[in-house]
């Protein structure tokens, strides 16, 4: 049986209890709302998209410790990057939480650093669209940025 | 009298399994319910050796199986008082029930303008067919708002009535547990020229229904809240209104005739049962208002209030201020479905917690979005006790509940 300790990792409950980048960005940043109807979880990704860069990333909203932490852990790994390395590393995590449906392949080469503590998730599928929910509204957010 | 709890726990197989070493606290109720042996016996001894289909054969396994459906309709029109068994349609679940009285009737007799009452703490599907009115007819919604502790405001009934063509309003609240004055809110409809319609998903399984007490026009209902089979739904309407109402579902044994220009529908209850139905669910849903029968619907709301204050009374007592119980406090007032906050911990995380000790209570919007905006919460955890639930059971939610602080 996957224990909590799998679940609940230190540095998920760190982001959790202080999490970074929370709030909200002004224009001309963008921001998509994600929802989960089961729960009823909330969540609202700003992105601002200058040259192809992801230079600020906010998020708000309320929810349960992992769709907070993965929120909140997923703006620290993708502010400053491009948008093409910010959509690879959504693609390498969402293939970590084995909901990566489209065939183009993972670039292996990246390192999801903190990320990778949210692995434990996928022990308790029930909870995959929690971690899902902020990145699957990041790439709304991304689309409505013309990305 | 009361419920031999131990005993009636014998009849229920799922509450004697372990997991992971450890006994089953099944405190979900509100949104499924267990099913004891007779019920399971009824569903496997029709499978094996009476499965036919019903209504359209001559042989006698059809006919055998034609009279046990039948047999769950004089049943249930019994259970809930119903002058005619013929006014008790079946449906896939009562969510079907409450689309069908609420679409067809509101199709055939709702125009631009005219108002349909609600309540704040209704169910999604006692709200989005009536959005779906909205959108297709522009009728227009009114909301009875809630006191503090959960209860319709009826301050204003009278004047919220004026000039409403429906009152639609569950006779239980899934979220809050608190139960309503349905005759009083019938007799308030009927005074103001409105049809009452009565959501009793979660009224009917837990205390005795009288659905020409309470006066009603229409009530609806689910079979797998009531220890039956899932798959199945219970619409009940008075004989003239049902009459009246148009087809929901079009398709075979809802016809008397078609022809290349047009069908004439069949007679009650055959005209809103299109296509073939939950046989064998139907049939062991038989079984399970037989067993609700033998307790007594009477000592089943005992039980429940009898569990509703020693949960309350324990939780408060225990936790304090760490603990909101949404509802009435008053246990003649509510049923034992008990919505709550904790410490501030996120119900998805309680609810992860309460697994590993293999409590199993709902987490979320319990399909009440626009309750839980009232609220004031996204989401809320949600423990719903039943006829099978004991104050054993209450204090290893407490226990379970203390082991969620170590974490968060």
């Amino acid at each position: 049986m996957a224990g909590l300790e799998d679940l609940y990792r230190e540095i998920i409950l760190d982001h959790y209890r202080t999490p970074r980048n929370r709030g909200e960005l002004d224009a001309p940043a963008v921001s998509a709302e994600g929802h989960n109807p089961l729960c009823g979880d909330e969540i609202r990704i700003f992105v601002d998209v200058q040259d192809g860069i992801v230079t600020d990333v906010r998020f708000n909203g309320s929810g349960c410790s992992i769709s907070q932490s993965s929120a909140s852990m997923m703006t620290s790994a993708i502010k400053g990057k491009p948008v093409d390395q910010v959509k690879a590393i959504v693609k390498k995590f969402k293939s970590m939480m084995t909901v990566d449906e489209d065939e183009s392949p993972v670039d292996e080469s990246l390192n999801l650093g903190d990320l990778e503590a949210l692995q434990g998730v996928v022990k308790f599928p029930v909870r995959i669209k929690c971690a899902t929910l902020g990145w699957n509204t990041l790439l709304d957010a991304l689309t409505t940025a013309g990305q | 009298m009361s419920l031999d709890v131990a005993s009636i726990r014998k009849d229920f197989p799922v509450l004697h399994r372990l997991i992971n070493d450890k006994p089953l606290v099944y405190l979900d109720s509100a949104n499924t319910s267990q099913k004891p042996q007779v019920v399971i016996d009824a569903l496997a001894n029709f499978m094996s050796h009476g499965y036919a289909p019903i209504n359209r054969s001559a042989y006698q396994l059809a006919a055998e199986a034609t009279d046990l459906f039948e047999g769950t309709r004089t049943a249930l029109a019994k259970f809930i008082n119903a002058p005619k068994a013929h006014e008790v349609i079946f449906t896939k679940n009562a969510t079907e029930a409450l689309n069908l009285v609420i679409l067809s009737w509101g199709r055939a007799n709702m125009k631009a303008g005219d108002t349909v009452l609600l309540t704040h703490m209704e169910h999604h599907a006692n709200i989005v067919p009536w959005h779906m009115l909205v959108a297709e007819r522009g009728i227009q919604l009114r909301w009875i708002p809630l006191t503090s502790d959960g209860q319709l405001d009826l301050t204003n009934l009278d004047s919220l009535l004026q000039g409403v063509k429906v009152f639609s309003f569950t006779a239980m609240s899934n979220v809050l547990g608190t139960i309503n004055p349905v005759q009083q809110l019938c007799a308030a409809a009927h005074k103001a020229g409105a049809l009452a319609i009565v959501d009793a998903c979660q009224s009917v399984p837990h205390q005795p229904t009288d659905v020409q007490a309470w006066d009603a026009d229409f009530v609806t209902f689910s079979s797998h809240k009531m220890c039956g089979p899932s798959g199945v739904g219970v619409l009940w309407g008075r004989e003239a209104l049902l009459e009246a109402l148009p087809p929901f579902l079009g398709g075979g044994n809802m016809i008397a005739d078609v022809r290349l220009d047009g069908f004439t529908t069949a007679e009650l209850p055959a005209k809103f049962e299109a296509g073939t139905p939950a046989i064998a669910e139907v049939i062991a849903l038989g079984a399970a208002v037989k067993y609700l029968e033998n307790l007594g619907m009477a000592n089943v709301r005992r039980h429940e209030i009898e569990m509703s204050t020693y949960v309350l009374n324990s939780l408060t007592e225990r936790f304090g201020d760490d603990i909101t119980i949404h509802g009435p406090t008053n246990p003649e007032l509510r049923g034992a479905t008990f919505s709550f906050a904790f410490r501030g911990i996120h119900p998805h995380d309680l609810s992860q917690v309460l697994d590993q000790s293999n409590v199993c209570v709902r987490a979320g919007h319990h399909c009440a979005k626009p309750l839980m905006r009232i609220l004031g919460a996204n989401a809320t955890a949600r423990a719903s006790f039943y006829l099978y639930n004991t104050q054993q059971e209450a204090d290893m939610l407490a226990d379970a509940l203390d082991s969620a602080s170590d974490i968060f």
